[in-house]
């Protein structure tokens, strides 16, 4: 069972990409299964959570090939709260994607290559091997693009174009460090490198390399300063589309850096945490920043996600058990939020005509219920008690004091001001002043506004719950951070007590 | 369609030689260099050359399902092929299965077999699918 649970989150979204491509000149079929193949998926991924908790890490060898030789799928806390998160969006967006222009985009192959998205993301997140993270991140790499250049616009294929460019030059980068690091420790397998990397006689060649792929994954999360793609394509896409995005890709890139920095690279932290804190406080403020330049709701929303990733390094780059716990709790909390902000914004898009703030207006009074389920996810970005938001700033900013890291603490403390202003001028444009121009009449059927909130419902739930009930969110974290911070448990889990070596296993 | 005589009249052996081709080079795969992935490419380079001298249209009738389905029906060959690894529950995901059938040579059958049948089909469905739509750009 255990087996099958762990390979379920690959497998279902492989089934249903397999299954909607097929079903290429049917929408309607396509819509159908890939609801029932996301609700699957966000099921059997609570089943892995569960019994990653009852049972500690899941590890697996497809083909039962033995470790360090074959393709090693692990699932950690942090995993399987990273795919149960997976899980919880594609169910999210797949019912929201039902909603206003559903047809035309499971015509232009929305269906296919969604769960493709998701197929790349689940496989990320559970793979134990570094090259297998590199096929993955191609995976998604490639339904990224075909998602974002949906409509077929100028525009999109322009803001594809530079999406594509940069992610690749990305992954080349990773190929690189790959190549590197086989050729250092002479494995790819992420456990067995753990064991070897601190063993390495060339550090300063091992740190290169780890340098290669913190560019890669930071190119992927969208840190400072390879942060350009994400502006420049994100707002270009339709918004189920860019809502997936927002939630997941950066994402990726984060889990990537936390689970590399501390599992093979943690020996070297006097080099890499005062790096990876300057890139993360350079982040937060250029993030925030570029929000308060900008008057279009995709565009602030795009600029935040940069900010936050800035949090979600914290961890990496103190390396305390409090600090990673603050950085797992701001990754639960923050998918949800900006995913669920990207989804308001599509709402206020149909209600309101239009994601330029100087078109909208009077939002509060033609639509007070869009305002209160958009104010909970923005105050929660905001990180205003008692939302998620701010159990998720408080665990980090702690663990900054606590680390005597006082500047970084600061300017998450600053930064946190700042989103807080450019929430407040969505909220004031958008919901408060007085609508410039009577907005069209919003053309939509019952079912399609039944399909635009529920989602948003659900989330906006979500971040209550972590806000109101942050006890098991936050044992969970610190138990999360635990098991990242216990590298020897991992290896054993994934190697055995006595691994097999090469020349072991060839006479 | 301006193709050539010889091209036109050549093209249903065009076809079906790197047909044949490839489905050796996909058991051969079994034991020796080959397998699934270069048996699709021969396949499909094929069928290209197929679409090259008689038209798409004629290629697409040729193939029978669009090549999505192709590539649809790889992706679940293959992985069902995994899905017999859990005869045993606690055996990982594709681990292999074998089965003797107890006929006069040694003939041993493999779920790595199937796995590759599914690449192989996936192969062609992907190329073919590629192909066709910058061709058909070109002449629309």
């Amino acid at each position: 069972m255990r087996q099958f649970l762990l390979a379920s989150p690959i497998l279902i979204p492989l089934v249903a990409t397999a299954v909607t491509a097929m079903l290429w000149s049917r929408p309607a079929a396509q819509r159908r299964v890939g609801l029932v193949a996301a609700t699957l998926l966000f099921a059997t991924t609570l089943g892995l959570l569960g019994e990653v908790l009852s049972g500690g890490m899941v590890v697996g060898q497809m083909g039962n090939w033995p470790a360090p030789f074959g393709v090693t799928l692990v699932v950690d806390h942090l995993s399987a709260a990273m795919l149960v998160i997976t899980g919880l969006m594609g169910l999210a967006v797949a019912v929201y994607a039902m909603g206003p222009r559903a047809e035309e985009r499971d015509r232009a192959g929305f269906q296919p290559l969604f769960h493709a998205l998701l197929l790349g993301v689940a496989g990320a997140f559970s793979t134990g091997d570094l090259f297998n993270l590199y096929v993955w991140f191609e995976v998604m790499l490639i339904a990224s693009f075909g998602l974002l250049v949906l409509d077929r616009t100028r525009e999109q294929l322009d803001g594809g174009i530079r999406y594509v460019m940069l992610n690749l030059v990305g992954t080349t980068f990773f190929l690189l460090a790959v190549g590197l690091l086989y050729g250092l420790t002479g494995t790819l397998n992420l456990a067995d490198m753990a064991r070897v990397a601190p063993g390495v006689e060339n550090q300063g060649a091992l740190a290169a390399a780890a340098v290669l792929l913190l560019v890669s994954f930071g190119a992927k999360a969208a840190v400072f300063p390879l942060f350009n793609w994400l502006p420049a394509s994100y707002h270009t896409a339709s918004m189920p589309v860019a809502a997936i995005f927002a939630a997941l890709l950066t994402k990726v890139g984060v889990y990537a850096i936390i689970r590399v920095f501390t599992l093979v690279f943690a020996h070297d932290h006097a080099l890499f945490g005062p790096l990876v804190g300057a890139i993360a406080m350079a982040t937060m403020v250029v993030g925030v920043l570029g929000a308060a330049a900008h008057y279009d709701i995709r565009r602030i929303l795009s600029f935040h996600i940069i900010s936050q990733i800035g949090y979600m390094l914290v961890g990496v780059a103190l390396m305390t058990p409090l600090a990673i716990a603050g950085s797992v709790l701001y990754v639960i909390h923050h998918i949800v939020v900006k995913a669920n902000l990207f989804l308001v914004a599509g709402a206020v898009r149909q209600m309101g005509g239009s994601f330029a703030l100087a078109r909208l207006g009077g939002l509060w009074a033609t639509a007070p219920l869009l305002g209160l389920l958009f104010l909970i996810p923005a105050l929660s970005l905001a990180g205003i008690p008692p939302l998620s938001g701010f159990w998720g700033k408080l665990v980090v900013i702690r663990a900054g004091l606590e680390a005597e890291a006082f500047l970084l603490a600061g300017v998450a403390l600053a930064v946190g001001l700042l989103t807080l202003y450019s929430m407040i001028k969505i909220w004031n444009e958008a919901f408060w002043k007085a609508a410039p121009e009577p907005a069209p009449a919003a053309g939509w059927t019952r079912a399609q506004r039944l399909a635009t909130f529920a989602p948003i419902v659900l989330l906006c739930g979500v971040t209550l719950t972590i806000g109101f009930w942050a006890e098991p969110f936050a044992a969970f974290s610190i138990a999360a951070a635990e098991s990242l911070l216990d590298r020897e448990g991992y290896i054993a889990a994934v190697l055995g007590a006595q691994p097999t070596r090469l020349a072991e296993a060839v006479p | 369609m301006d193709a050539s005589l010889i091209l036109r009249v050549s093209a249903p052996l065009l076809l079906w030689v790197p047909m044949a081709v490839s489905v050796y080079l996909l058991i051969r795969g079994h034991n020796a260099p080959g397998g699934g992935f270069v048996g699709g490419l021969v396949a499909s380079a094929g069928l290209v050359f197929y679409a090259i001298s008689r038209g798409q249209e004629a290629a697409l009738r040729a193939m029978r399902l669009p090549p999505a389905s192709w590539c649809g029906i790889g992706l679940l060959t293959a992985l069902g092929s995994g899905l017999l690894a859990w005869l045993d529950p606690s055996a990982g995901y594709l681990t292999h299965r074998w089965w003797f059938p107890d006929i006069s040579v040694t003939l041993p059958l493999g779920t790595a077999l199937v796995f590759d049948i599914g690449v192989y089909l996936t192969v062609i469905g992907t190329i073919t699918a590629m192909v066709f739509a910058l061709v058909g750009e070109e002449t629309g």
